[in-house]
């Protein structure tokens, strides 16, 4: 049979919209409407972190080895393009994560799923280069260091995905959910000072120029580590003694080493010697964040910002 | 942990495995212990020695109770200092109000609750956990030294690293709390040389004699081959539980600063066990130093003062690696110093070293915590700082010896 000319657009337009509505049923972000016209939008070339990426055609076999990128994958609607995440990528949980390890990738194992987008937070062993040469297109999105980072690595992935309009959108709602949250927040005379706590043994702290400094500097909160200058700093993560922070006796601690593999918090806190005499332990002024939401700087910035916020806000009545 | 995360990838060095050198068991020991043993000493030259002399020490050996007394002086100077000097500055009139507000009678003083907390829960503890440490990691390098009759070796030498490194790792992945650490590093170290040490006999008595240095060349091996197993062990479980990364490498790279008053007690029996039994075997040390067939005529069992003074020396550093992860060079540093200064005999090495390693580790924990004030700096890193120079130092010293013999 011969199918007449003119019938043939019809057809593939039915097929795309067959091949879309599917994606729209396996994506459970559910909000997925840009698919039709995403494939107008390519090829397209990002300039990312690791410069120019040149993508042929609207990804649909993502593998993302970087949790924070997994969470903006879902988040700008291109969780139905997404085949693999790595090992740490826990959330959004129907994100279909595999042995693939962010930390210690390798390229051959990566390739075995055939993926037409690698995103990397990391260019750990040269691993760009090695899917390069595989003709496998990579994009880096390193941690950010700013609010704005955040937004161009969205709008970064927005645009290598097919889901640019998503992806503006979703800075959108971020920015002005920060903004209600800054609103809502207590003011003070002096800023509140924070001990905030990635690790024990050393304490690792981060300072008020990190990213997690930024947000929280967003509420009027200053870090201990401030006064730390020169090579101690660590460009912005410094270690300090147990002696510095009772010293510094903070307003409030906010601890990052918490759940499975921190293991810390109000409690563990109160029972460390010497550190029962804190202001901030004796005020049970003690935050306890998610230790995910705190080590990434996707979506979830925005429920990290919340959670400080409302206990300053309660800590102030 | 990202940023964290980063400047951890990569795994612990490869400080633990031993480097072969501790196996070049010293063809002179026999011949200098010869030439400094006491004047009552019956044991003939051998031919051998006739030939050589010893180069002249940089120093005149000091009289015992001298040095006795300096190490001493030195200990207290380093102890007061470290209560007294942190990153926190307090000054000295509020350290001395803040350790007198803990005692009975006191005089009432206005010092915060905080400067209190800082002189009684951070520095006290700390000061005298390296006391501790210090003393038995020095004691027990001399101890090694001497039952091994070789100047490179140190208390890690039989495993203990490697097997504490294991049992820290398996806790560190498996999810077990701060708690269980220096147990399980304990028991780690402790199972190593047990190992080290039953395979090195058997592999002794089986093999010839003179291959590869009779019974302590083949204990050194297997200590070798046991700390590069667990070792492999260890890399294998940080990689598959690559978000652990930081924990062990802090913990390998060892401190005082997570010290605590439990660490105390938790450590002491061992250490006052390890410490006695190490001092009253000194001059059955000083037999050994003639050589193993020498010291059997004179009617010493050797095996089993080696194996009492392995486990009184394995038992102590176990119990400081538990508590202070792996520390450096201070097991090298400070026996050879005590050797160079007051003279090689035990008698005198063994005591001096341990209230010299003592203020030796008080003293670098100092430099740890102010040296990047408020960070701090690993401690193994200074007493490496210190130790390297001086390991060399050693190692041209013997080289010169050897090339005179």
């Amino acid at each position: 049979m011969r199918i007449p000319d003119r019938v043939l657009p019809a057809l593939a337009a039915a097929a795309i919209i067959a091949i879309a509505c599917a994606a729209c049923g396996s994506s459970s972000t559910g909000t997925n409407t840009a698919a039709t016209s995403a494939a107008a939008g390519f090829p397209v070339t990002v300039h990312a972190a690791n410069g120019a990426v040149h993508i042929k055609s609207r990804p649909d076999a993502i593998i993302s080895l970087a949790p924070t990128a997994t969470e903006m994958l879902y988040a700008i609607g291109a969780g139905a393009q997404v085949k693999a995440v790595d090992d740490d990528s826990d959330y959004p949980t129907q994100a279909p994560r595999t042995k693939l390890s962010g930390y210690d990738p390798n390229a051959e194992a990566i390739a075995a799923y055939k993926p037409d987008l690698v995103v990397i937070s990391n260019n750990i062993d040269n691993i760009e280069q090695e899917l390069k040469e595989l003709s496998i297109p990579v994009l880096d999105l390193p941690a950010a260091v700013t609010l704005s980072n955040v937004y161009t690595e969205m709008d970064q992935l927005g645009a290598a995905t097919g889901h640019a309009a998503q992806a503006k959108r979703e800075d959108a709602s971020i920015r002005s959910e920060i903004s209600a949250i800054v609103a809502a927040a207590p003011t003070h005379a002096k800023p509140l000072t924070y001990y905030y706590e990635l690790s024990t043994n050393p304490y690792y702290s981060v300072t008020s120029s990190t990213f997690v400094g930024s947000l929280l500097a967003l509420l009027g909160m200053k870090s201990i580590a401030d006064s730390i200058t020169g090579p101690a700093a660590a460009d912005g993560y410094p270690s300090m003694s147990a002696e510095f922070i009772l010293k510094s006796n903070p307003d409030y601690i906010i601890l990052a080493d918490t759940g499975a593999d921190g293991g810390q918090d109000a409690a563990t806190v109160s029972a460390r010697p010497g550190w029962s005499v804190l202001s901030a332990v004796k005020d049970k002024h003690i935050i306890v964040l998610n230790a995910d939401i705190a080590s990434r700087w996707g979506p979830r910035i925005v429920d990290l910002l919340r959670d400080v916020e409302t206990a300053i806000t309660a800590g102030a009545r | 942990m990202t940023g964290l995360m980063r400047r951890h990838t990569t795994g612990p060095d490869s400080e633990q495995v031993r480097p072969a050198a501790y196996v070049h068991r010293r063809a002179d020991s026999a011949a200098e212990a010869r030439a400094a043993m006491t004047p009552a000493s019956t044991v003939r030259p051998a031919p051998d020695t006739l030939v050589r002399s010893r180069p002249a020490l940089a120093f005149k050996p000091i009289r015992p109770g001298r040095a006795v007394a300096i190490a001493s002086a030195a200990l207290v100077v380093s102890v007061i200092a470290g209560v007294a000097i942190g990153p926190a500055g307090l000054s000295v009139p509020t350290v001395a109000e803040a350790i007198m507000t803990r005692l009975p009678w006191h005089p009432s003083f206005p010092v915060s609750a905080i400067d209190t907390a800082i002189v009684w829960q951070l520095r006290m503890p700390r000061v005298v956990l390296g006391v501790l440490v210090g003393s038995m990691l020095a004691g027990g390098g001399a101890a090694y030294q001497g039952i091994f009759r070789n100047p490179l070796a140190d208390p890690y030498l039989l495993g203990i690293a490697a097997g504490a490194g294991l049992g820290a790792t398996v806790v560190v992945v498996s999810g077990g709390s701060q708690a269980l650490l220096p147990p399980a590093a304990f028991g780690g170290a402790a199972v190593a040389v047990a190992l080290t040490y039953g395979l090195g006999l058997t592999a002794g008595r089986s093999g010839r004699q003179g291959a590869i240095g009779g019974g302590t060349g083949s204990i050194l091996l297997a200590g070798i081959a046991i700390a590069a197993l667990l070792t492999a062990f260890q890399t294998y479980l940080q990689q598959e539980h690559a978000q652990t990364l930081q924990a062990v490498y802090s913990w390998i790279l060892g401190g005082l600063s997570g010290a605590t008053w439990s660490d105390v007690w938790l450590i002491l029996p061992y250490v006052a066990v390890s410490a006695v039994v190490l001092v009253t075997h000194r001059r059955l040390l000083d037999v050994l130093r003639v050589g193993e067939a020498e010291a059997t005529g004179h009617g010493l069992d050797v095996a089993r003062v080696r194996l009492t003074v392995v486990i009184a020396a394995t038992l102590g550093v176990a119990a400081a690696v538990a508590v202070s992860g792996l520390i450096g060079f201070v097991g090298i540093i400070v026996p050879h110093t005590v050797r160079m200064t007051a003279g090689p005999s035990y008698r005198i090495v063994l005591p001096v070293s341990m209230i010299g390693g003592a203020a030796f580790l008080v003293l670098a924990d100092i430099a740890a915590r102010t040296v990047q004030a408020p960070a701090e700096v690993p401690i193994g890193v200074i007493t490496a700082l210190v130790g390297a120079p001086f390991f060399l130092f050693v190692l041209r010293f013997r080289r010169a010896e050897q090339d005179l013999a």
